[in-house]
């Protein structure tokens, strides 16, 4: 190897590892709302890139009328929250353990959201641009936001497992889930735990549509956009709603790196939704699922 | 402090319970015990409040936590309604019922919605499941920090009396609780209803699935509890070890029905009690 070829290499491997962030920051984001909603409750739920689309609208229009960029995702989050909390109270409730009729429900509901969004706003909104300049290395650069979505990624899941393992909240939101009648034995208030997890599911969907406001072009189909990453992490990384999300991010996030840098963004999706197929095949419960199976069997050794 | 009366419970048009009458009080030890599929079960579910009952009430400290009454036809005539509103609304609960009925109505605005199952928790009831019903997946610790909310999350917490009871749980308090054997099981659910220090515990079917060797132990360890902490023990059972040796009095019911009751006298006697076990 010549000395004039190793800055090449190492511009490819950052090449690859700035694909990775970009790809691994999209799926975790995309993911969690609907990886809470899923892991915790066992509702699919298909109107998921529709609230998506809420906060994205709830932070355009908020910033154009003239709100800072920050406080406009708040609004677009706050927004998205709200939402997430009526339809809990009013639609999803009557719908646990009812997985068909929740899915069907939950599609209807994004089919009224898409066309009243469509109705209220037309078709197409003003952009959010949002200049934060880009990192160039050799002939490659990659933009700066796009590395702190990623970072913002991390930043989602480690306050999640801290939610869910260091507070009263995740303790009670997690036996609610495991055994919701012993729990209401053990004075949980269960009807608010589904509650208050759906409106988290809905306030992180709001959130990715919030931050990706100024990376995408916001219209009425932005949800659909996202929801089939969300689908396929999930699909990949099975039901635990951390270690599925973070694990099924890093894995197809990897293998659309190296193949948006051997073929393009088109090849790097299209082997996302062939690894998401394979893994269907060959671990049909997720990466999580899998790894429960080995722990179990290890039990079983011992 | 608990006590019921002509209590009724139905699955769907299927009577489970009917008239049960019993009364508790404060620091005693009391079974209830009989066969399978008389209605054990069910009685505990609906002391608890996790199914609603048909008839009659359920008073736990001097509060009424279920009363049937408002869902009864006679409820509805016996405010001399006019015909067709005391029709329309015969069978419907009180809570249910539509607008400003308890302004126009002084017995109606009586009657509070029945108490929910973590209501009835919070105001001092701990519940022992029958099959122990750990929370397989959180650990020993944080299974036992799930009862804390028993008896209102009152901050005072009884972490030290449980692992005195069952040092094993101090041992394995990092453990997932689905790990445990049956009888550490039936421990760790026990001490989770005892970490709130609550006013009552009520169990159900203690001894299942639990070894024999182990059941002496929780026999002894259920007397201890009540004797140190003053906790009123309320227990379903059709193990006659258990009834014999930690009931201090004891009902039997059958068909549905509270049938005898039982002093320590015939408590001592094996035929008296095996008479309602299927032993």
């Amino acid at each position: 190897m010549s000395t004039d070829t190793i800055p090449d290499a190492v511009y490819v491997v950052l090449r690859i590892f700035f694909e990775f962030t970009h790809s691994f920051g999209l799926l975790v984001l995309a993911t969690v709302g609907l990886a809470v909603i899923f892991g915790m409750m066992g509702i699919i739920n298909l109107a998921h890139g529709e609230f998506i689309l809420i906060g994205a609208y709830g932070t355009t229009l908020s910033f154009h009328a003239g709100l800072p960029l920050p406080l406009a995702m708040v609004t677009g989050v706050a927004v998205t929250t709200v939402v997430g909390l009526i339809l809990e109270r009013t639609v999803i409730r009557h719908l646990y353990d009812r997985l068909l009729d929740s899915m069907v429900a939950t599609f209807g509901l994004s089919l009224v959201i898409i066309q009243l969004t469509r109705i209220l706003f037309g078709n197409t909104t003003n952009n959010v641009s949002l200049s934060m300049g880009s990192i160039s290395y050799g002939p490659y650069s990659s933009g700066t936001y796009r590395i702190l979505l990623a970072v913002i990624a991390l930043v989602v899941l480690a306050v999640l497992y801290w939610v869910f393992t260091r507070t009263k909240f995740g303790l009670r939101a997690r036996a609610t889930m495991q055994d919701a009648e012993t729990a209401r034995a053990m004075g949980v208030n269960t009807d608010r735990m589904y509650m208050l997890t759906f409106g988290l599911g809905a306030a992180l969907a709001g959130l990715t549509g919030a931050l990706f406001t100024p990376a995408f072009t916001v219209d009425p189909e932005i949800g659909s956009e996202f929801l089939v990453e969300s689908f396929v992490t999930v699909v990949v990384g099975g039901p635990s709603v951390l270690i599925g999300t973070s694990l099924g991010g890093a894995l197809l996030g990897t293998i659309d790196a190296m193949f948006t840098w051997i073929g393009g963004s088109f090849l790097g999706e299209i082997m996302i939704l062939i690894a998401a197929i394979i893994a269907i095949r060959i671990m049909p419960e997720g990466i999580t699922g899998l790894l429960e199976d080995w722990r179990q069997k290890r039990r079983e050794d011992e | 402090m608990l006590e019921t009366e002509h209590l009724g419970v139905s699955y769907g048009k299927t009577p489970i319970l009917r008239d049960v009458n019993i009364s508790i009080e404060q620091g005693e030890i009391v079974g209830i015990m009989g066969k399978n599929g008389v209605g054990k079960t069910t009685l505990v579910k609906a002391l608890i409040g996790l199914l609603d009952i048909n008839e009659g009430r359920v008073t736990f400290d001097d509060t009424v936590v279920a009363d049937a009454t408002a869902n009864r036809e006679s409820f509805w005539r016996a405010e001399s309604f006019p015909q067709e509103v005391a029709s329309t609304l015969a069978g419907t609960p009180i809570s249910n019922a539509p607008g400003r009925l308890g302004e126009f109505f002084p017995l109606a605005a009586e009657l509070t919605p029945d108490a929910t199952a973590d209501q009835r928790a919070r105001a001092g009831m701990g519940y022992i499941p029958q099959g122990r019903d750990v929370f397989p997946e959180l650990t020993v610790e944080e299974n036992l920090e799930m009862g804390e909310t028993i008896n209102g999350d009152a901050g005072e917490f009884q972490y030290d009396a449980v692992y005195e009871f069952f040092p094993i749980l101090e041992e394995r308090r990092t453990q997932d609780a689905g790990t445990l054997s049956g009888g550490q099981q039936q421990m760790l659910a026990i001490g989770r209803a005892l970490i709130g220090n609550p006013d009552l515990l009520l169990l159900d079917e203690p001894s299942e699935g639990v070894q024999p060797s182990i059941v002496q132990d929780l026999t002894r360890d259920l007397e201890q509890v009540n004797e140190e902490l003053g906790t009123t023990i309320l227990f379903v059972e059709q193990n006659l070890h258990v009834v014999q040796n930690l009931a201090e009095r004891c009902y039997a019911i059958d068909k549905g029905t509270i049938v005898d009751e039982l002093g320590p006298e015939r408590l001592a006697s094996r035929d008296a009690v095996t008479k309602y076990l299927a032993v």
